[in-house]
């Protein structure tokens, strides 16, 4: 059951608010995700304070570099539960969890945050992690 | 740092439970009671198994966890270790038989 929207706009805010496009249908996801190009990161938005908590304020920190993706889109899991369940098919192999990121390069999942590796840790430590990505697959290909 | 006052300090936490049987859980951690630890999302091996348990783990480590339970009480009895996941590594997984 989703929960409330008064509770989650402030985490959908926060997401918009660095910059992230707001998938709330499967129709959103495949226009989004379905014949990519380029570079594109899903963040899978979540409630869970100690792993969104952290998730969400290093992803705001990553985008802040100087390489980043070119598309930068959010889905709600527990919320937008039908366009998560979509973005989840593009995912391919990688199991579903949330928080979690996802980053696409021509359509292909190019580097994966599982939940996992954001609990415990610094948005700081995600941030650096997450920069790295960028500067691997979303700077420009020779 | 927890936001979840009055819980273990693993709750909410993905982590690899050694049991002293044939089975290792890898799940999200949710309480510990007397009648032992709850797992929520559940992935399972089992030893014996094709895939050998060094095999499950680094191909959770990269694909992450599997579920194929929703919740698992595993008896304090059985419980033989817990470890976070993120402190797993591929060169860690392996076990002494």
């Amino acid at each position: 059951m989703p929960y409330n929207p008064a509770l989650v706009a402030p985490m959908r805010d926060e997401m918009v608010r660095m910059g992230a496009r707001e998938l709330t249908t499967v129709t959103d996801v495949d226009a989004e995700l379905g014949d990519q190009r380029g570079t594109t990161l899903v963040f899978v938005n979540s409630v869970c304070g100690c792993a969104a908590g952290n998730a969400r304020p290093a992803l705001r920190l990553a985008l802040e570099h100087g390489v980043r993706p070119r598309n930068i889109v959010t889905v709600f899991a527990g919320q937008d539960l039908e366009a998560t369940a979509r973005a989840r098919q593009y995912f391919g192999e990688y199991q579903p969890s949330s928080p979690s990121i996802a980053l696409f390069r021509d359509g292909e999942v190019v580097h994966f945050v599982h939940r996992h590796q954001i609990e415990g840790r610094s948005p700081q430590t995600i941030a650096g992690e997450l920069t790295a990505a960028f500067e691997r697959y979303c700077g420009v290909q020779v | 740092m927890t936001f979840h006052p009055g819980h273990h300090e693993l709750h909410g936490v993905t982590v690899v439970l050694e049991t002293r049987g044939a089975r290792t859980y890898v799940g999200r951690f949710d309480s510990q009671d007397e009648s032992g630890v709850h797992l929520l999302d559940v992935g399972v091996h089992e030893a014996g198994e094709q895939q050998s348990r060094e095999e499950y783990l680094k191909r959770t480590l990269k694909f992450g966890v599997r579920a194929e339970q929703k919740h698992v009480l595993v008896p304090a009895s059985q419980v033989v270790g817990i470890t976070r996941l993120a402190d797993v590594t591929a060169e860690s997984v392996k076990r002494e038989p």
